[in-house]
């Protein structure tokens, strides 16, 4: 991006979408540089699902506009398509296929065909090291095992961005990591743009920059690393099973913060919690059942901004 | 199950150094003629694997046509003289055959449509009417296989089937199993659920085969049913068939092999404009 001016990967601006009477997506902007890995972190219902679709020209938007690669999405869908490798967080295999026969049938749709298109499969199934399974149907591959072979499928045209939607759903702790190690080789091999959604704030943390959407509102743009120094400091919370409500007008007044409660816990920011903890508990000692200090996290970043916790637990992890 | 990733990324290959950007578009040229061969050759590939489906696709029909056609045995007479029910029943039986192809890979429209291979092809570069006609042509091909696999029954039963006319016979499956695709398309593209489409299958795709002269000729009919029979346009798919299955000399009763073969081909080319027509449009909620 240094010598002539590239057009930002992805770019999104005053993006509005409703469902109805419901707004999913309301005024929207932002941009993606070429070569990131951009995480669109929100709750679910949070309107990332609909901005995925948007820029993957399954929807149209109703007002404001998205491009890739100054493409726009409604206008000019199929250079869109072109250049965009999707990957839906549901399986998008025939399962009755082998990997192989999967990726043929993709290449085919990209108009890749013959010796060049066998290359690109060859080299994507060693890069990803799924050579050894590539005849096998791609029912009898575990979760993990399936989804580099969607990563495949959605890289066989050597897109220039690449969409991943929640890709650790359904995938269970080490085969997310093999993805995310993936994503990064992929990354450094092909110089592709990689945007993903995802509501798990771990995964929110390996990307470069974010987009945090909450109830359709895009609430804040950075690295996770900006957006925790946001906070400044560390992050004091307080169990107490008497009345919090009481004990946050008490910290409040003696100690000139202003804590909030989050889900009967009360919380505030403090450049040097530690300290401030033991003054804490020689002067509030009955009210206090447990305290922690920690440095802040990107919850820590999406209460501040937003008011509430994140939400839910991540389902995947149940299931895996 | 962890899969130690170590294996690609100490891969050899993985350290080579690459230009860091991306070349821009890549050799991407979409062909219309490639993806609808890739997605037809895929439909087969795919149906085939499913041992349950191409059972079920013959095994239902074959119990209809055994079980009635025994059943009625010689009690129903028909105007073709001496012929059995099991006879005269045989064509409608391969109709079925089609029927349930056609109606069995659009439930998968629906499947994938959420979900799935659907929506990948949605977001790449290709024509709808690529997809429609990957669908339909790969639904039909099944459809005309299963039907054949039929044929060889015939002459058990006392069916002369001259050599001859085994060409039209298929020409006249493929037409009808073509006609009945595409007609599945557009009902299953735009419902959101299979037991929708298990509605749209008993109000309307089922009668449409019963009265289309399958099961019963038009001849002894109630007046109303042999007017819904004679706008039915699968009525005249069955009767082309009737056409070619008799001996020759023999009259078949209805409308003549021309008009057969008129309203047939028509009725193709209707629902495959129709199902482009509807795949153009995006579903009522966006595709999900």
């Amino acid at each position: 991006m240094q010598a002539m001016p590239v057009p930002p990967a992805v770019e999104v601006s005053s993006l509005v979408f409703r469902y109805g009477e419901r707004t999913a997506l309301d005024k929207v902007s932002f941009s993606v540089e070429q070569g990131e890995i951009f995480g669109l972190l929100g709750p679910n219902g949070g309107g990332k699902t609909t901005l995925f679709r948007i820029l993957s020209t399954l929807l149209t938007p109703a007002e404001g506009s998205a491009r890739v690669s100054s493409f726009d999405v409604s206008r000019q869908p199929l250079a869109v398509r072109k250049i965009i490798g999707v990957v839906f967080q549901n399986q998008s295999l025939d399962r009755r296929l082998s990997a192989s026969e999967n990726l043929i049938h993709q290449g085919h749709l990209y108009g890749l065909r013959g010796e060049a298109l066998k290359n690109r499969i060859d080299l994507l199934l060693e890069l990803l090291g799924i050579e050894d399974r590539r005849n096998d149907a791609v029912d009898t591959l575990s979760g993990g095992l399936k989804r580099r072979v969607e990563l495949a499928k959605g890289l066989i045209h050597q897109p220039e961005l690449l969409l991943l939607d929640e890709p650790s759903t359904g995938v269970d702790p080490g085969a997310r990591l093999d993805f995310w190690e993936y994503i990064q080789l992929l990354r450094r091999r092909e110089g592709i743009t990689v945007l993903l959604t995802t509501h798990l704030l771990e995964e929110a943390d390996k990307c470069d920059r974010l987009a945090i959407l909450d109830q359709g509102r895009l609430v804040a743009e950075g690295s996770p690393r900006e957006l925790k120094e946001q906070i400044g400091g560390d992050v004091v919370v307080i169990l107490s099973s008497r009345d919090s409500q009481k004990l946050s007008s008490d910290i409040s007044r003696q100690f000139d913060l202003e804590p909030t409660i989050v889900n009967g816990s009360v919380r505030f920011e403090h450049p040097q919690g530690a300290e401030l903890v033991a003054r804490l508990m020689q002067a509030l000692p009955e009210q206090i059942d447990s305290v922690t200090v920690s440095h802040p996290t990107l919850e820590d970043f999406f209460i501040r901004v937003t008011g509430h916790r994140f939400g839910e637990e991540d389902p995947a992890g149940d299931q895996a | 199950m962890a899969h130690p990733p170590s294996k690609a990324l100490s891969d050899p290959v993985a350290n080579v150094p690459l230009p860091a950007v991306s070349t821009g578009a890549p050799a991407t040229r979409p062909s219309f003629l490639l993806s609808m061969s890739t997605l037809w050759w895929r439909e087969i590939r795919s149906f085939y694997r499913q041992r349950s489906r191409v059972i079920g696709v013959l095994a239902t029909p074959l119990v209809f046509w055994l079980l009635l056609g025994s059943g009625f045995g010689t009690s129903l007479r028909t105007s073709a003289g001496d012929e059995n029910y099991l006879q005269f029943f045989y064509p409608g039986t391969v109709v079925l055959v089609v029927l349930f192809t056609a109606i069995f890979s659009n439930m998968s429209i629906i499947e994938d449509r959420r979900e799935g291979f659907l929506l990948s092809v949605l977001v790449a570069p290709v024509s709808r009417w690529a997809l429609v006609l990957g669908k339909v042509t790969g639904a039909t091909t099944i459809g005309v296989l299963q039907g054949l696999l039929f044929l060889p029954l015939a002459p058990l039963l006392g069916i002369s089937v001259s050599p001859e006319r085994i060409p039209a016979i298929l020409g006249v499956l493929l037409v009808l199993s073509f006609g009945l695709t595409g007609l599945g398309f557009f009902f299953a593209w735009w419902l959101n659920s299979v037991q929708g489409f298990h509605s749209v299958m008993n109000i309307v795709l089922m009668p449409m085969w019963m009265l289309s002269g399958a099961v019963f000729p038009a001849d002894g009919a109630a007046g109303w049913v042999k007017g819904v029979m004679s706008f039915n346009p699968l009525t005249y798919g069955i009767t082309a068939y009737r056409h070619y299955l008799a001996p020759a000399g023999v009259q078949i009763p209805g409308p003549s092999i021309e008009t057969c073969w008129a309203v047939t081909l028509v009725f193709g080319m209707f629902t495959l404009a129709a199902a482009c027509y509807q795949a153009g449009r995006s579903s009522p909620e966006g595709l999900g």
